[in-house]
C-alpha cells in the first residue's frame, strides 16, 4: 500500500488551496447573502483548468486523476462550496457522462467548451416527482424519426442559467418503464426551454438553481446517449462517479470546519486559558479529526478503484454518504465550539453548516446511498 | 531576450522554526518547502513580460542552488510557466556560494535579465542578486518594483526614500526585485502542472566554491508575554510599565 500522493497531486492540491484562500475567501459571505452567482471565480476557476481537470487533453482537458480531484475539491469546498458544486456538476456529471458515454462526434463537438469551462454543463435528471425515485420520470421524449419532442419540468438544476449544456434525462417508452428512458445532450438555447426563478436556498446560495421548463422542444436524433432506452442506466452510471466529488465536497465542508475550530480553539480563551486546554472542546476536535480521516480515506480509496479501473460504485456510496452525514456533524460541533460566534456570519462555520445539509440530499440521499450499499451486500 | 530567474527553496511561511546541531542548523524536518515569496513575484512578472513581447522574449529560465529535494519547488515553477529549469547540485552554505555556483553556471548562457528577490525568506541575506553581479561583471539595480520592456531598452522603476527612479540599464543585467513589480503570485493551472512533466530540468554539478561565513549561533525570539491590564484611571502605573518593562518611553 501507498499513502503517498505525487509531487502533481501535491501541486494540484496547493493551486487549488491557494485559488480558495487568495479569491474565493474575499467575497464568499457577501455572495452567500445575495445569492449571487461567482461569475469571475468561475472564470479564473475555467483558466486554472479545474472545470474540466479529469478531461483527455485531446479535448483541452487537464488529463488529472480522480485522487487529484478530490483534493482540489476538498480544498475549494473548504472555503465555498457554491463554487465546488458548479465545479462538481461541470466535471463529474456533465463532462465525465459525454466522455464516457458518447460519441466521438458528441466529444468533438461539446467536450472542449465544458472541460475548458467556455460553456458550463447542467445534469437534467430530478423533476418535481421524481427526486429518489428516478425511475418515475414524467418528461417526455416522444421519437418523431429524425428527432425527439421533448415536454416536461425538471426541477432543482445546479447550473440551469449559468449553463448553456444540458444532459437531460426523459422518458420515451412508458410502457418499458425505466427501460424506456434516454439521455439527450442539448442547448439551452433551443426552442421550447424556459426556466423557473432562482431557488432561494439555505445553503450554497451562490450557485444557481431553477427548474427548467420543456416545451415541444425538438432535440436532434444524434443528440441521443447511447442506444434507445440507455437513459436511466446513463443517468445511475454517471452518478456513480458524481458521488466521488460531492463526497469530496462534504469532506472539505468538514475539514475546512475543523481547521476553522482549530485556530479558533486555540485563540479564544475561557476561564483563564485557551478553550482548546478544555477537555470538552479537545474531545470535540478529537471526535472531528478522526471523522475526516474517515471521511477522506473513504473518498481517496474510491478515487483510487474508478483511477485504476475497478468497480467503484459501492465505495462511492460509501463515501458520498459518510461524508456528507459527518459533515453535517462536523460543521455542527464547528458551531458549538464557536458558540455565539458560530452562529454569525463572519466566522464562516454557519455557512459550512448550512452547506453540508444539502450534501445529505442532492445526488443520491444519504438513505439512497444506504439502499445502493445494502443491496449491492445482500444481493448473493 | 532571455530571462533568468533565481529560485531560493524556502520553508513554509507557517513552518514552525526549530534548530539541531547545538543551535547551527535550521532543522528540515517535516517542513515543507516553497518558491521564495519575492522570487515568485519576480517569476509572475517575467511570465507576464514574455507574454507581451510577441516573442520577443523567447525564454524564462530558472535556477536554483539545492539538493535533489529542491526538485519540486522547481517543477512549481515551470509549471506556473517557466520554460526550463536548471538546478545546480549542492547544498546552498551561504550567500557567496550560491552567487558563485550561479554565476559559474550562467556566465555563457547569453541571459540578458537575471532577476532575484530582494532577499528570501528563510535567511534573508538580501546579498546573493548583487554578487552575481558582481561576479559576472554586470549593472546590478536593486529594490526594482517594476519592470518594463520597451523597445530594446529595459526601464526600472526603484522605490527610494521619499519619492521614486526610473532607470534605463544595459543589457545583461541583474534586477533584484521587491514587492509591487507583480501585483501576485501566479497559481499554476492544470495545463500548466501536466506540461511541466516535460519541460527541461537540467542538473549541473557545483564548482569548487568556498563558503566565506559559518552559522555560529541560532535563536528564536523571546515568546510573547501576557498581556497585562492596566486600570483606565491609573495611568502613572501604564507610564511606569511603558518605561521600566516595555522599554518604549
Amino acid at each position: 500500500m501507498n499513502f503517498e500522493f505525487t509531487e502533481e497531486q501535491l501541486m494540484i492540491r496547493q493551486a487549488a488551496r491557494d485559488f480558495a484562500q487568495r479569491d474565493l475567501i474575499t467575497d464568499v459571505i457577501e455572495r452567500d447573502y445575495k445569492a449571487e452567482y461567482p461569475t469571475k471565480h468561475v472564470k479564473t476557476m475555467s483558466e486554472l483548468g479545474f472545470m474540466g481537470m479529469m478531461m483527455d487533453p485531446k479535448y483541452e482537458g487537464g488529463g488529472m486523476d480522480t485522487v487529484s480531484y478530490v483534493l482540489a475539491m476538498e480544498e475549494i469546498s473548504k472555503v465555498d462550496s457554491s463554487v465546488s458544486v458548479i465545479m462538481s456538476v461541470n466535471n463529474s456529471l456533465v463532462c465525465y457522462g459525454i466522455n464516457k458515454y458518447g460519441t466521438e462526434e458528441q466529444k468533438q463537438k461539446y467536450l472542449p467548451d465544458l472541460a475548458t469551462g467556455r460553456k458550463i454543463g447542467a445534469f437534467l435528471l430530478s423533476e418535481p416527482e421524481a427526486g429518489s425515485d428516478a425511475t418515475m420520470q414524467r418528461t417526455t421524449a416522444e421519437d418523431k424519426g429524425d428527432y425527439y419532442l421533448v415536454n416536461g419540468t425538471k426541477n432543482w438544476i445546479t447550473n440551469a442559467h449559468s449553463g448553456s449544456i444540458y444532459i437531460l434525462i426523459a422518458q420515451t417508452h412508458p410502457e418499458k418503464k425505466h427501460h424506456g428512458i434516454n439521455a439527450f445532450i442539448l442547448e439551452k438555447d433551443t426552442p421550447g426551454i424556459s426556466l423557473g426563478p432562482h431557488e432561494d436556498k439555505m445553503g450554497m446560495r451562490s450557485s444557481d438553481t431553477h427548474s427548467v421548463m420543456f416545451t415541444d422542444v425538438k432535440v436532434p436524433r444524434e443528440n441521443r446517449i447511447g442506444e434507445d432506452g440507455f437513459g436511466f442506466k446513463f443517468a445511475m452510471k454517471t452518478l456513480e462517479a458524481g458521488r466521488i466529488g460531492i463526497a469530496a465536497q462534504a469532506l472539505g465542508l468538514a475539514s475546512g470546519a475543523l481547521e476553522r475550530s482549530i485556530q479558533y480553539a486555540k485563540e479564544r480563551k475561557a476561564f483563564g486559558t485557551e478553550i482548546a486546554n478544555h477537555q470538552a472542546i479537545a474531545f470535540k476536535i478529537a471526535e472531528m479529526a478522526v471523522k475526516v480521516e474517515n471521511a477522506r480515506n473513504l473518498c481517496l480509496k474510491a478515487a483510487w478503484l474508478k483511477d485504476n479501473k475497478k468497480p467503484f460504485a459501492i465505495a462511492s456510496s460509501m463515501a458520498k454518504q459518510y461524508c456528507a452525514d459527518i459533515a453535517m456533524e462536523v460543521t455542527t460541533e464547528a458551531v458549538q465550539i464557536h458558540g455565539g460566534y458560530g452562529y454569525v456570519k463572519e466566522y464562516h462555520v454557519e455557512r459550512l453548516m448550512r452547506e453540508a445539509k444539502l450534501t445529505q440530499i442532492y445526488e443520491g440521499t444519504s438513505e439512497i446511498q444506504k439502499i445502493v450499499i445494502s443491496r449491492t451486500l445482500l444481493r448473493d | 531576450m532571455k530571462i533568468l530567474i533565481c529560485i531560493s527553496n524556502v520553508p513554509d511561511t507557517t513552518t514552525k522554526i526549530r534548530f539541531v546541531n547545538d543551535n547551527k542548523a535550521f532543522d528540515t524536518n517535516g517542513v515543507q518547502w516553497i518558491i521564495n515569496p519575492w522570487d515568485e513575484l519576480a517569476l509572475t512578472r517575467a511570465l507576464e513580460l514574455k507574454e507581451g513581447s510577441g516573442g520577443k522574449i523567447e525564454k524564462v529560465s530558472v535556477i536554483s542552488v539545492g539538493s535533489h529535494g529542491a526538485e519540486p519547488t522547481l517543477r512549481k515553477a515551470l509549471a506556473i510557466g517557466a520554460d526550463d529549469a536548471i538546478r545546480i547540485n549542492a547544498e546552498p552554505k551561504d550567500a557567496y556560494f550560491v552567487a558563485s555556483q550561479i554565476a559559474a553556471a550562467i556566465k555563457d548562457e547569453g541571459y540578458d535579465m537575471i532577476i532575484a528577490g530582494i532577499e528570501s525568506s528563510d535567511y534573508n541575506g538580501s546579498a546573493v542578486g548583487g554578487m552575481i553581479a558582481e561576479l559576472l561583471s554586470i549593472p546590478n539595480v536593486s529594490s526594482v518594483s517594476k519592470i518594463d520592456v520597451e523597445g530594446d531598452n529595459v526601464v526600472l522603476k526603484r522605490e527610494i526614500d521619499g519619492g521614486s527612479e526610473v532607470l534605463a540599464t544595459q543589457l545583461p543585467f541583474v534586477a533584484i526585485i521587491q514587492k509591487g513589480v507583480a501585483l501576485e503570485p501566479r497559481i499554476p493551472s492544470m495545463r500548466g502542472i501536466m506540461m511541466a512533466r516535460q519541460k527541461p530540468l537540467k542538473v549541473v554539478e557545483p564548482v569548487e566554491t568556498e563558503s566565506l561565513t559559518e552559522f555560529v549561533d541560532f535563536s528564536l525570539p523571546p515568546a510573547k508575554a501576557a498581556c497585562k491590564m492596566v486600570d483606565p484611571e491609573n495611568m502613572k502605573e501604564l507610564v511606569n510599565l511603558l518605561h521600566t518593562e516595555a522599554k518604549v518611553l
